[in-house]
């Protein structure tokens, strides 16, 4: 099977990244030392190419009311222009068919971006629902754009140096808002529990900007730290710590799901007639060694098992995040099977770290 | 880095050197170091333990994933590297001087069988297409 490959392909290989297959796309999962990249975004800042996810434009009067009803959180939240949204998708049983960020640009005009993996199943859903609830409504993937995260402490002010055009009209974004400054869309989001900006712009001009990134003292990070870094910021990745058989109140996204409004939702009627059972944990490791996906994880409480596991490169212990009975409580000590071994792990509450800080 | 000349090499990318006294000491090579990327824990075995040639005896774990480390011939564990608790960085930076355990093979023969330096590559090279 061939490979896909972002626009940025040739720059990676250029800069001296080792590529990997990721879910079908070359990658770059490091450029040298994953340790120092996952240091190097904690804090200064470095990028990633991101343009394996993609860009979602739903447009049409009564798009606000269509999120409302597809998405599990609740699209009113969002008043202020470029305000952006965290929110699962979920079917009518209540798995979760992908997490996403939407925007809400206009009235007439919302933003979705979605993972790469499960893109093409997304917009067919979503496509599926507005012929059903809003048929005036188009939903259009942005095959043309491409996308770079630039994380850290300093990021932003990389960006601004790079593109002096769009200080003025992002220099005022709160966390979780972008701007359309027209050929870039720059949103002050994340996946790394660090400040900085996700830049959606069009493919032909993004080596350029790669490069000039770099040319200011931005480093290219790998897929590597990127996982290391949402694991310590106590971020969700779909497919490992949730999907399609499993719902949100068990997967640590409870604070995404609003059952409390009289809004219904895809999926509501089925969280609330199947109260959570197992949640989300955050461990850390006692003894030495190192969580990994799918270890047992032994409780007074029953079973559990581990959905993201990895070394921590800020605590300097191995950290991980476990589906695990309800009544698994913070300060419980708990077992993992690793190999022939029982070993020691805390349960802690998470994010583990975010803004440079150990927060455990 | 080139692989030494006086080493010897396993399929499963472990160099072997023969000591002076006989016995040989083991570790992984640049090749498996670079595959594996930042080392973050090594478990080295038991010293005493006997072991069969190929047996999983060590377990070398990077931020990406555990790979185990196999005896490249039969014999016992003499002595455990335990500079790699506390440095198990020293793979990455050092493959060559980073020994994981020490052996005392059962035949000198085994060891005398295994490839050189110019046949690992190879190996290597036919494995990277």
């Amino acid at each position: 099977m061939t490979l896909k490959t972002t626009p940025l392909n040739a720059a990676h290989r250029a800069m001296g990244a080792k590529m990997v297959d990721f879910g079908g796309w070359d990658m770059p999962v490091n450029y040298g030392s994953q340790i120092d990249e996952h240091h190097q975004v904690r804090h200064d800042c470095g990028m990633f190419d991101v343009c394996h996810m993609r860009v979602v434009d739903a447009k049409g009067d009564g798009v606000r009311a269509f999120l409302c009803y597809l998405l599990a959180n609740n699209a009113d939240k969002i008043t202020i222009p470029g305000k952006a949204l965290y929110s699962a998708m979920l079917r009518p049983d209540g798995g979760v068919i992908d997490d996403l960020i939407i925007y809400y640009i206009t009235e007439q005009w919302f933003r979705i971006v979605v993972n790469a993996g499960t893109a093409d199943k997304d917009i067919a859903w979503m496509k599926e629902q507005a012929t059903t609830h809003a048929p005036n409504l188009t939903i259009t993937s942005r095959d043309d754009l491409a996308m770079v995260a630039v994380q850290g402490p300093n990021a932003r002010a990389k960006v601004w140096q790079v593109l002096p055009q769009v200080k003025t009209a992002t220099e005022g974004l709160v966390n979780f808002q972008a701007a359309d400054c027209g050929e870039y869309f720059i949103a002050r989001t994340g996946y790394t529990g660090e400040d900085g900006f996700e830049v959606m712009l069009p493919k032909e001009k993004v080596e350029e900007f790669w490069y000039a990134l770099n040319k200011v003292g931005v480093k290219p990070i790998g897929l590597g730290a990127r996982d290391t870094l949402r694991l310590e910021a106590g971020m969700n990745l779909y497919g490992q710590d949730m999907d399609e058989t499993v719902g949100p109140l068990e997967s640590g996204l409870a604070w995404t799901v609003d059952l409390k409004s009289e809004r219904d939702f895809i999926g509501k009627a089925a969280l609330l007639a199947n109260p959570p059972v197992q949640k989300l944990a955050g461990l850390i490791l006692l003894d030495r060694g190192v969580l990994r996906g799918h270890q047992k994880v032994v409780t007074a409480h029953g079973d559990g098992e581990i959905t993201s596991g990895t070394f921590s490169p800020t605590l300097e212990k191995s950290i991980a995040l476990a589906r695990v009975p309800r009544d698994v409580q913070i300060g419980d000590t708990v077992q993992v099977a690793i190999r022939d071994k029982l070993l020691n792990a805390q349960v802690v509450k998470y994010p583990f770290a975010r803004n440079g800080k150990a927060l455990v | 880095m080139s692989n030494p000349t006086n080493l010897k090499y396993t399929a499963s990318h472990e160099w072997v050197k023969t000591e002076a006294d006989g016995t040989i000491t083991v570790g992984i090579t640049q090749h498996a170091q670079e595959l594996l990327g930042d080392m973050v824990f090594v478990e080295a075995p038991a010293v005493g333990r006997a072991l069969s040639a190929k047996e999983e005896c060590a377990v070398v774990e990077s931020v990406k994933a555990a790979a185990d480390v196999y005896a490249p011939v039969a014999g016992e564990v003499v002595a455990a590297n335990a500079d790699l608790d506390s440095a198990p960085e020293n793979i990455n930076s050092d493959p060559y001087g980073a020994w994981i355990f020490r052996m005392k093979p059962e035949n000198a023969a085994d060891v005398a069988a295994l490839m050189n330096a110019d046949a690992y590559q190879a190996h290597v090279d036919s494995e990277a297409h």
